[in-house]
């Protein structure tokens, strides 16, 4: 080990190993490059080094691998974005191997060594890989082909063999053994992943379903962590770049002398209308971007921010879909003895990163490396192989950490940033945004809703009807493996967005999908013969309307789910609080799904919910009033139940809404690691309280307006937030589903039940901003529930 | 171009680099430090955080013209994971963290407001972290840690 150069340690940290991993344990190294020069550089046997295949991922060999040291090496293609996904999934392998942790080694998303999982998105990270395919199925596949060694080793059958830290020993003879080392350390299983490979039973768990530490925690707090800004590349420049200053403006000319004189040895280029500087050093960057003169031609106008529910209501290039039509809406609210109608609203938003996105490129000799918090390598690999005109297979994209993400913020933009600029320089090119192209120019936003509810009421005060009706704008999206268009580097250099297919006659749903929470948890889903949904309701219409939008969206944590489950959780209440009932109580009366309704009364017992109808009696129209309100989902339709009770402190002269306390239910399956969950559901929760009560995208007739933490509002650590009470509910037997973006999904809905609760006014528009609130409070009866009939 | 010298947790550092240079750059790409972080460059969200001759400073907004001669220390001049600092130690029990990309500037804010002010009210901790920004909202686990140094520092 004495003889490795700066690159190889740099190869090594890039290559998800740290130095004093390899230094402590040594292991197996199992890679798909350079296999015989690797091992030399490193010092360690060729026998411990395997070729590997990315794209074999029906191979065992392509999730794991065991050295002699019986070190196991897990790889995945799955991203630790800090939600703890390093560490659930070495427990994981942990558990069905039966290791200690610290003897399995995580290589997570490189297109070098890791399988293609595609992109880390939509809570998915447990279904895919905590069940039984992929990395379970690989954990599976291994444990049973290793027991069929020793068993053939050892000369006795399987079932006389037990398993303990790593070590394979006979039950009646435990001198009898062999270690996975002596079994298969250092070669290949060479075979495919086993469909009949059971996983180790729930009730055998000893590492899997317990708090382990997040690995990499303590070197996060003592700042030797290293995210995608600290890659440091030999020989490495730095770029910047410059956007246009208006939304559609184009680049008319870009007068380079304007940086001659500048230090650093500024070079400028450009391409269609993506602009950028390289530099010897940041702050030399930063100054010619600075200073570099462009000219630009304005684009068209935007529509106007106050107007923007109008634009998407007439917008001609809509595109329509039903996700269930019952056809006897109309006829049943007629029929209706009450009938509730509300318009519900949710503004863009941002994933707001806290650092601006960076990422790291280096493009030589007709290859290409790039450093990158991407979610998706495999993806970027074939979309950033369209940017730089090269072949996918000569880019190779390494997941490294960036900031916290929550979807599609500036990650995949920038890749292509220090790809271009990288290329046009022929040496590393390190990029990292100002915050105000961060929030104007580089990420793709959360998008914004318009909701139409209509609903019938019996006379018995059941919902018999509900008809929904959205509109909502999109532009772009991933840029999955050919669309590097979807983002906004890859729009400036001259690839078109994803548009919207417009589609004015919807046909009728064939398939149930609620994977956009479309659907409320109200109504019977039925498709053909089949109910598919939560509820009780038989009369449904969902229709969805999708419009161009003016700026660049993606998947927002929780995108669209948020901004129905928002206006449905609303509206239940609305019509809740038409019949006196009792929030909780008319959500239980209208479900049927039983691990919803689970969910909704653990809730409810946490928080002590006080069995009423809301609004509250007596509501006092000055000071600060209290009150609580309730919501709930199952996530994508498939993808996790929570429920969520908010109590709310509303000071009536300032408009201040102030969350005292959030308890959140929820039943994701079996729990991987119960303090990861908490850590899941506290974050998701404040970041949705964030969310509803302040963060808005702003713009004028030309540009963004919210660029920084001023004109974007979003709470601090400082902040007051509400005490956080979690019920986490075990589901052993059950499918694992994903925990990333359950609480989020309806913070806003139980916060707006509780502004209702307390102050008797219903507002429809998020974000509950004190300007809103007091406006909504001044103005009443206009936040009074529409209704007809009796 | 000019040199400044600084002593950086508790090493010696000469740098030439222009005087109006904030001190983020010379920390992060020069002497390659991995804890102060470019967050936004306007001082509004603390990522940057660095503590200069005890205080804490947003070193994006810092020019190094105005820093010669100084005491600086990073995250990682407060403890190792091996050996923790205190504070560190408090963050790394309550597990808080998620991205991780903000805890320097929420553990050196902490930090050096806690040695200036030992007695400090929960809702004087509160003001003190009040523009220090966590966009994976992992503020209970972080109040919470803080709460506990201060306790133990008490």
């Amino acid at each position: 080990m004495k003889n490795m150069t700066e690159e190889a340690l740099a190869e090594l940290r890039r290559s998800g190993f740290s130095r004093r991993q390899f230094l402590k344990g040594s292991g197996a190294l199992v890679v798909a490059f350079s296999v015989a020069e690797f091992a030399d550089t490193l010092g360690v046997a060729p026998d411990r080094m395997l070729a590997q295949g990315g794209n074999t991922p029906q191979m065992l060999d392509a999730w794991i691998a065991i050295g002699n040291d019986g070190i196991v090496t897990v790889y995945t293609g799955r991203a630790d974005m800090g939600q703890g996904m390093s560490t659930v999934q070495v427990q994981l392998i942990a558990e069905e191997l039966s290791v200690p942790v610290n003897r399995v080694h995580l290589v997570q998303c490189d297109t070098g060594m890791t399988p293609d999982q595609g992109t880390s998105s939509g809570s998915q990270a447990h279904p895919v890989n905590f069940n039984h395919e992929n990395l379970a199925q690989a954990g599976a596949t291994a444990r049973q082909a290793l027991l069929g060694m020793a068993a053939m080793r050892l000369g006795v059958p399987v079932e006389q063999l037990t398993v303990a830290d790593g070590v394979v020993s006979v039950r009646s003879d435990g001198s009898k053994r062999a270690t996975y080392g002596e079994l298969i350390g250092g070669r290949r299983f060479n075979m495919n992943l086993q469909r009949d490979a059971t996983r180790k039973p729930h009730a055998e768990w000893t590492v899997l379903g317990t708090s382990v530490p997040r690995i990499e925690i303590p070197e996060i707090m003592t700042g030797r962590f290293e995210f995608v800004h600290n890659v440091r590349v030999p020989g490495m420049v730095h770029g910047r770049v410059v956007r246009p200053p208006t939304v559609g403006a184009t680049v008319a000319s870009v007068d380079q002398s304007s940086v001659s004189g500048l230090a650093g040895n500024v070079k400028v280029v450009v391409k269609k209308n993506w602009v950028g500087v390289v530099a010897d050093k940041p702050w030399q960057a930063i100054k010619a971007a600075e200073t570099l003169k462009v000219n630009w031609t304005p684009g068209p106008n935007l529509p106007s921010q106050r107007d923007f529910e109008r634009y998407m209501r007439n917008h001609p290039g809509r595109r329509d879909a039903y996700s269930v039509n019952s056809k006897d809406v109309d006829a049943k609210l007629a029929g209706a003895a009450r009938r509730v109608t509300a318009t519900y609203q949710h503004p863009y938003q941002m994933h707001g990163s806290m650092g601006s996105s960076c990422a790291v490129a280096d493009v030589k000799d007709g290859n290409a490396t790039i450093w990158s918090p991407t979610q998706a390598v495999y993806p970027l690999r074939s979309s950033s192989a369209m940017v730089l005109g090269m072949q996918p297979q000569n880019v190779r994209v390494i997941y490294v950490r960036g900031s916290g993400c929550y979807g599609l913020n500036g990650a995949d933009s920038v890749s292509y940033d220090a790809a271009i600029l990288s290329q046009a320089v022929g040496k590393p090119v390190r990029v990292q945004l100002s915050r105000k192209d961060e929030m104007a120019w580089g990420e793709n936003y959360g998008l914004p809703f318009v909701v139409d509810q209509r609903a019938g009421i019996d006379a018995a005060g059941n919902i018999v009807a509900w008809d929904y009706e959205t509109w909502s704008a999109t532009f772009g999206n991933r840029p999955g493996n050919n669309a590097p268009g979807n983002v906004a580097s890859g729009m400036l250099a001259g690839f078109p967005p994803a548009a919207v297919a417009a589609r004015a006659n919807a046909p009728d749903a064939a398939n149930w999908d609620n994977g956009n929470n479309a659907v409320p948890a109200y109504v019977m889903g039925r498709i053909g013969a089949k109910d598919n949904g939560t509820g009780t309701v038989a009369s449904e219409r969902v229709l969805t309307h999708t419009v161009p939008s003016p700026f660049l969206t993606g998947p927002l944590r929780s995108p669209a789910r948020l901004q129905n489950a928002f206006a449905q959780e609303c509206f239940f209440d609305e019509m809740a609080a038409q019949v006196k009932a009792d929030p909780v109580e008319y959500r239980l009366r209208h479900l049927s799904d039983p691990r919803l309704k689970t969910v909704v009364s653990a809730a409810a017992k946490q928080a002590n919910w006080e069995a009423r109808p809301s609004p509250k009696a007596a509501i006092s129209r000055t000071g600060v009033a209290s009150g609580r309100g309730i919501a709930c989902v199952l996530y994508e339709g498939d993808n996790g139940y929570v429920a969520l009770v908010a109590e709310v402190d509303v000071n009536q002269a300032t408009g201040v809404v102030q969350a005292r306390r959030i308890v959140v239910a929820q039943d994701v399956g079996p729990i991987s690691s119960p303090d990861g969950l908490r850590n899941q559901l506290e974050g998701g929760a404040l970041q949705g309280l964030s969310r509803a009560l302040g963060e808005e995208v702003t713009w004028d007739d030309q540009k963004i307006t919210s660029v920084d933490w001023v004109t974007y509002k979003t709470l601090y650590v400082g902040s007051n937030v509400p005490t956080i009470e979690s019920v986490l509910i075990d589901h052993p037997e059950g499918e694992a589903m994903g925990a990333g973006e359950t609480a989020i999904t309806i913070v806003a809905a139980a916060v707006g039940n509780a502004i209702f609760d307390a102050t008797g006014v219903r507002i429809r528009e998020l974000p509950f901003s004190p300007e809103r609130v007091r406006a909504a409070l001044a103005a009443g009866a206009a936040g009074r529930t529409q209704t007809a009939g009796l | 171009m000019s040199v400044f010298t600084l002593k950086v947790n508790g090493q010696s550092a000469r740098v030439d680099v222009d005087p109006t240079t904030p001190l983020l750059y010379v920390l992060s790409d020069d002497l390659q430090l991995n804890g102060p972080k470019f967050g936004c460059g306007l001082g509004q969200c603390g990522a940057c955080t660095a503590i200069v001759n005890g205080r804490a400073v947003r070193s994006c907004r810092t020019p190094m013209s105005t820093v010669n001669g100084a005491t600086v220390t990073t995250l990682e001049g407060l403890g190792t994971p091996e050996k923790p600092h205190p504070i560190q130690k408090a963050f790394i029990n309550e597990q808080a963290a998620q991205c991780g990309f903000c805890v320097n500037g929420v553990i050196l804010t902490a930090k050096a407001f806690l040695d200036q002010n030992p007695r400090a009210t929960e809702a004087q901790i509160q003001q003190a972290m009040s523009t220090v920004l966590c966009r994976c909202f992992t503020t209970t686990r972080m109040m919470k840690a803080i709460k506990r140094y201060a306790t133990e520092r008490a």
